[in-house]
């Protein structure tokens, strides 16, 4: 599926682009794409050195695990093929807390990294395992506590009460994590009743 | 909201200060430690290049050709009948794809409209209320090397679809119309 959208949006992009005129706009944007790519790839750098250094003292403290432990009733429950205590649970649970906080920069190098601790679990294998696919469903549709971003946008623009959204966008945010999970989880019914492998 | 931004300032500073002191608790080597770890990010960072200049280039080309716009065009109308509002269609669409397209178009929305009309709160709300779902998608999966997505993509999408319109029904519900 992933093939198909990536070939499907550049090829349509290109024959638009053919008979719309627009071919010039077309080749800037791929060399300009392309050289943004790299650019937030290094500029990742920083980040990532930053919270995963962080994050393994954490880990060798044992702070990671007693995280992971405050929420195992929940994890566990979304996770079932994670083995309890494992150390891929610290990391998703503090990926989700720092969601949570609008920390996006100290939760993606903390989601990539339980990506590659559910990665070892699945054996290495370059295909997606059903805790994956669950994660990333809980990533995507991120539960957020306060919109920090946005908030400053209302402020520019002189709005009467710049936090006011901070309720709608914290059920919503919440009300689509539950509907995400809920998803993944009738996907995975799906897998499993035709016996494909879960 | 001074309390929002006051916590906003203090968590990471916090954060970073409660694990030095609980390693050094711990006598745990922290220095070594962080070395060590921190290491790992500059192979992620490099090892992601590829999957980021596909995907990016992919949607650069699907935008800059106008062919996003047009399909946009065709959406509306079925939007439209269900209810919603016209104008935040090519947000909600976009927000999958590209994060920095939907932050500009917020950002559009909310100045066009007023940051308090019901057009601003409710692309408020859906621009703070999910994720770019290709880009998480490419950046995870990427990082850790995972090619296969599995249902990871129709998830990520049907989720945002359904955190659209519960961002409609809860906005209209919390501020009217």
């Amino acid at each position: 599926m992933v093939n198909l959208i990536w070939v499907m949006m550049a090829l349509i992009g290109i024959v638009f682009a053919a008979a719309n005129g627009t071919m010039e706009e077309v080749n800037k944007a791929v060399f300009e794409s392309a050289k943004e790519a790299v650019t937030i790839s290094i500029g990742m750098i920083s980040i990532l050195v930053f919270w995963l250094g962080l994050m393994a003292i954490a880990e060798q403290a044992g702070l990671l695990h007693k995280v992971a432990r405050l929420f195992m009733p929940l994890v566990r429950r979304l996770f079932p093929e994670v083995p309890p205590g494992h150390p891929a649970l610290g990391y998703i649970v503090s990926n989700m807390v720092a969601n949570m906080f609008g920390l996006g920069n100290a939760a993606t190098p903390m989601g990539i990294k339980a990506m590659g601790q559910l990665k070892q679990l699945n054996g290495g294998g370059d295909e997606a395992s059903r805790s994956m696919v669950t994660f990333l469903a809980i990533n995507t549709s991120s539960i957020t506590l306060i919109p920090a971003t946005v908030i400053s946008i209302r402020m520019t623009y002189g709005s009467a009460s710049p936090g006011e959204i901070i309720g709608t966008t914290v059920v919503a945010s919440t009300i689509s994590t539950i509907g995400a999970v809920l998803i993944d989880r009738y996907y995975y019914w799906k897998r499993t009743r035709k016996g494909r492998k879960p | 909201m001074a309390i929002v931004q006051l916590l906003s300032v203090w968590l990471i500073p916090g954060l970073i200060a409660f694990i030095l002191l609980y390693g050094t608790a711990k006598k745990v080597p922290t220095y070594e430690a962080f070395v060590e770890g921190g290491k790992e990010g500059i192979e992620i960072a490099f090892s992601l290049i590829p999957y980021l200049v596909g995907m990016l280039v992919s949607v650069a080309i699907f935008r800059a050709s106008g062919a996003l716009e047009a399909l946009m065009e065709v959406i509306k109308p079925l939007v439209e009948a269900i209810g919603l509002p016209a104008e935040v269609v090519p947000l909600a669409a976009i927000r999958t794809i590209s994060g920095t397209a939907a932050l500009g178009m917020t950002t559009d929305l909310i100045a066009t409209y007023g940051p308090d009309s019901f057009i601003g709160r409710l692309a408020s709300t859906i621009q703070g209320s999910t994720e770019t779902t290709l880009y998480v998608l490419t950046v995870y999966f990427g990082a850790v090397g995972v090619k296969k997505m599995g249902d990871a993509l129709k998830v990520g999408i049907l989720a945002d679809i359904l955190s659209f319109i519960v961002s409609f029904f809860i906005v209209l519900f919390v501020f009217g119309r």
